[in-house]
């Protein structure tokens, strides 16, 4: 446990570097927010001595938070133009998209994990997306909560194929927040192949749109995926796959 | 390349290891005498910044809406220092209802104690690490290197500088002083298990790393980890990264500690929409770094059921207390600042001497040690040098995606600092000006120094403005010596090198 009198202590000097300043002038949108109020610099009036006229005054003075940025219509349905700009943005991040509707599924499921090696699975992946992969003869490594796969079972495996909670076109991410269709965090980390299922449903324009969305379970475990692990740190070479898995699929499932 | 006489071949950037990590190597100008002279390092550095800055600009300007994502993401941050003990009571409240345990630290030596003290209860001799500024504050490396714990860097760039034993240079490619075939050097000589024949291919050398990690992430107990963000409200924890390091260790160890700036708390979980957008755009100039991940507290079955959250004040409330220089608090560390600042791509991070180079570390590094408080003497202190390792030219202010006014920050601790030193002989200045100057164009100078002249004067009360101190100064000195615009940086700083002394009392 930490001392508790770092606690108090470190706050007691947040409150006190506040109180100095008087910066704490507007109370924040909590029940009493806020330190000492002192009087509003705004307040003043012009040319008072010793203030300071209104473009000059301190741009990081708090105040109310503009939100004048963009937020898509969450409602509104998947356009084709929203699915079009979700492949690209995916592309553009070299991972690789496989548009099909629902009737080919089954056959891309298995062009992509065929040649793969063992794939793990998380414990709620649709039924019929394993019974695809079962018929074709994969070998399936099932992660039950009651018996997880190990580590060392995961790095064995070839590829490891989830559902997903969001896409984003804008910025051509999948957002996966460890549902039992997606997994734990660690069954996406360790295999070198990722195949994830996005249906068209579930792609959002914008970001502030899927933080609403992934908003109402904060407490979910999320990985934002936006393409293959990368670096750039030698020369500023971009190469693939570091740590994570180095080849991304995305099937791109539209109604 | 190598040296003989059975020495290493690599040899360290800079050569002593530092004992502050946040106040390291001699003042600003004498350290930039030593950089400007490494054409290699420069080199590099041009490259990266150029390469990047090209990448940020071309990503943000696909937002139509990027200044008004500024203008929330500067709103938020000030809102948040307003309102900070509230934020942190209520952050160590989510956390500890999800199973976390939050921590306070008063400064480095405490937050290293507290995270010793973890791992050992976690049984660990090693740890894995994922790139935390605030854990490279506090020098956590060392320290445990020190009680006998080993820390492995799992960044690759920080493995770089960790294995070659440098400094970081850049905040977000802190190995960009080294060019590959330095890398593959460092590699076949400190890495114990580099593959045979290694070639100097980034690839290569990234797969390199990759087996050389892969082993350690698998047994490891213990993780350390820096946090990008924090959200009061919820409790949740983000880690923003590109290669998957990040992840392994977020994700397989049994314990996660997790050292973060009190700054770095944010509202609400709704918040993430602005930062989310900012950061990334601003940082590696892609939409969307590779992986973000985020956490609350513990979640049973589901990666490390073990988490410590460790809150690090460490000067942060010296800076707050400011009303002007608190705005350095609000840094989302993307370093875009570092990417358009000339003064930076010609000096290089090291001569900056601290973990925060660039543009930001000119107006943070000096808070957070205590400006004008006994780091030694005059000129010769990082405290009071630092604020003038800047031309002014205004470019990191229009690039940071929180809108920190970084000029007015750097006058406003040039009058402070000028004025807490008990040596009015403004040397600092001098000196520091010296290697600033000469990237600034009249156009902007002028916008900035009207206005922070003004600023300058209204931050200390009573205070008199002696014949134009800074940066009215800076005009009359160009004045008297004209820096022609062909000239590089170099042979000016040499030619100023030759004047030594010449002028640096003016403004007094
Ligand atoms: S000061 Fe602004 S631009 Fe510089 S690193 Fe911080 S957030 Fe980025």
């Amino acid at each position: 446990m930490s001392a508790p009198d770092a606690r108090t202590e470190v706050l007691a000097r947040v409150r006190a570097a506040l109180a100095t300043t008087g910066a704490a002038t507007r109370p924040g949108p909590g029940p009493g927010g806020g330190a000492s109020a002192g009087p509003l610099p705004h307040d003043d009036g012009p040319g008072t001595d010793g203030h300071v006229p209104a473009d000059l005054r301190d741009p990081h003075a708090p105040g109310p938070v503009p939100r004048e940025y963009r937020r898509a219509d969450r409602s509104a349905p998947v356009t084709p133009g929203r699915l079009d700009l979700f492949v690209e943005r995916l592309e553009d991040y070299r991972a690789r998209v496989v548009r099909v509707d629902e009737g080919g599924l089954r056959a891309a499921l298995v062009a992509e994990l065929r040649d793969a090696g063992p794939v793990a699975v998380p414990p709620g992946l649709p039924g019929p997306w394993v019974q695809a992969l079962q018929e074709e003869g994969l070998e399936l490594l099932v992660d039950h909560p009651d018996r997880p796969l190990t580590p060392a079972q995961l790095d064995g495996a070839g590829a490891v194929l989830t559902a997903a909670r969001v896409g984003i076109a804008e910025t051509g991410t999948v957002v996966l927040d460890a549902e039992p269709d997606q997994g734990r965090r660690v069954l996406t980390l360790l295999p070198d192949r990722h195949v994830c299922v996005v249906l068209a449903a579930q792609v959002v324009a914008d970001v502030p749109t899927a933080v609403d969305l992934l908003g109402e379970h904060p407490e979910r475990p999320m990985t934002w995926i936006s393409g293959p692990s990368a670096t750039s740190d030698i020369e500023l070479v971009r190469v693939e796959g570091v740590h994570g898995p180095r080849d991304l699929r995305v099937l791109v499932v539209e109604a | 390349m190598s040296v003989d006489l059975g020495m290493p071949g690599v040899r360290s950037q800079p050569a002593a290891t530092p004992h502050d990590p946040l106040r390291w190597g001699p003042s600003f100008p004498d350290a930039a005498r030593g950089t400007l002279a490494n054409t290699q390092m420069r080199a590099n550095l041009r490259h990266a910044t150029h390469t990047i800055r090209d990448k940020r600009l071309a990503v943000t300007a696909e937002l139509p809406d990027w200044e008004a994502l500024r203008d929330a993401g500067s709103a938020i941050k000030a809102d948040v220092m307003a309102r900070l003990p509230e934020l942190l009571e209520r952050l160590e409240e989510s956390v500890t209802a999800r199973g976390g345990v939050v921590h306070w630290a008063r400064d480095a030596a405490e937050a290293n104690r507290i995270i010793t003290d973890l791992v050992r209860a976690a049984g660990a001799r090693e740890v894995v690490k994922i790139k935390s500024m605030a854990t490279q504050e506090t020098g956590l490396n060392e320290h445990l290197e020190a009680e006998g714990i080993e820390a492995a860097e799992t960044d690759l760039a920080e493995l770089i500088v960790q294995l070659a034993g440098d400094q970081s240079s850049h905040i977000l490619v802190p190995a960009i002083h080294r060019n590959r075939e330095e890398i593959r050097e460092i590699f076949t000589e400190r890495m114990g298990d580099a593959p045979e024949g290694l070639t100097s291919e980034p690839r290569d050398l990234a797969m390199a790393a990759r087996a050389h990690l892969r082993a350690r992430f698998l047994r490891a107990d213990v993780a350390i980890s820096g946090a990008n963000l924090a959200i009061a409200d919820t409790g949740t924890v983000a880690v923003v990264e590109s290669e998957g390091n990040g992840r392994m260790c977020l994700t397989l160890p049994r314990t996660l500690i997790t050292l973060m700036g009190i700054e770095k708390v944010l509202p609400s979980f709704a918040d993430l929409e602005v930062f989310l957008q900012l950061l990334p755009r601003s940082s590696t100039g892609e939409r969307m770094n590779p992986y973000t991940s985020m956490w609350t507290g513990v979640t049973p079955g589901d990666g490390p059921q073990e988490f410590h959250l460790v809150l690090l004040d460490n000067g942060r409330t010296k800076a707050l207390a400011d009303e002007v220089g608190r705005s350095a608090l609000h840094c989302i560390r993307c370093s875009a600042c570092l990417n358009v600042c000339p003064v930076y791509e010609r000096t290089s991070g090291h001569a900056y001497g601290s973990v925060y180079p660039g543009p930001i570390g000119a107006i943070l590094t000096p808070q957070l040690l205590g400006l004008g408080e006994a780091h030694g003497a005059g000129s010769h202190d990082v405290t009071a040098t630092l604020p003038f390792a800047s031309s002014l030219c205004g470019a990191c202010y229009d690039a940071c995606p929180v809108k920190i006014d970084i000029p007015s920050a750097l006058v406003h601790l040039r009058e402070k600092g000028v004025h807490a030193d008990a040596h009015p002989s403004l040397t600092p200045m001098g000196a520091g000006m010296a290697v600033a100057a000469a990237a600034m164009t009249s156009g902007t100078r002028f916008r900035w120094a009207t206005r922070l002249l003004t600023l300058a004067g209204r931050v200390i009360p009573g205070t008199r403005i002696r014949r134009l101190p800074f940066p009215g100064s800076l005009w009359t000195r160009s004045r008297d010596l004209p820096v022609p615009p062909t000239q590089t940086f170099q042979d000016w700083f040499a030619s100023r090198e030759r004047d030594a002394g010449r002028g640096t009392g003016e403004g007094a």
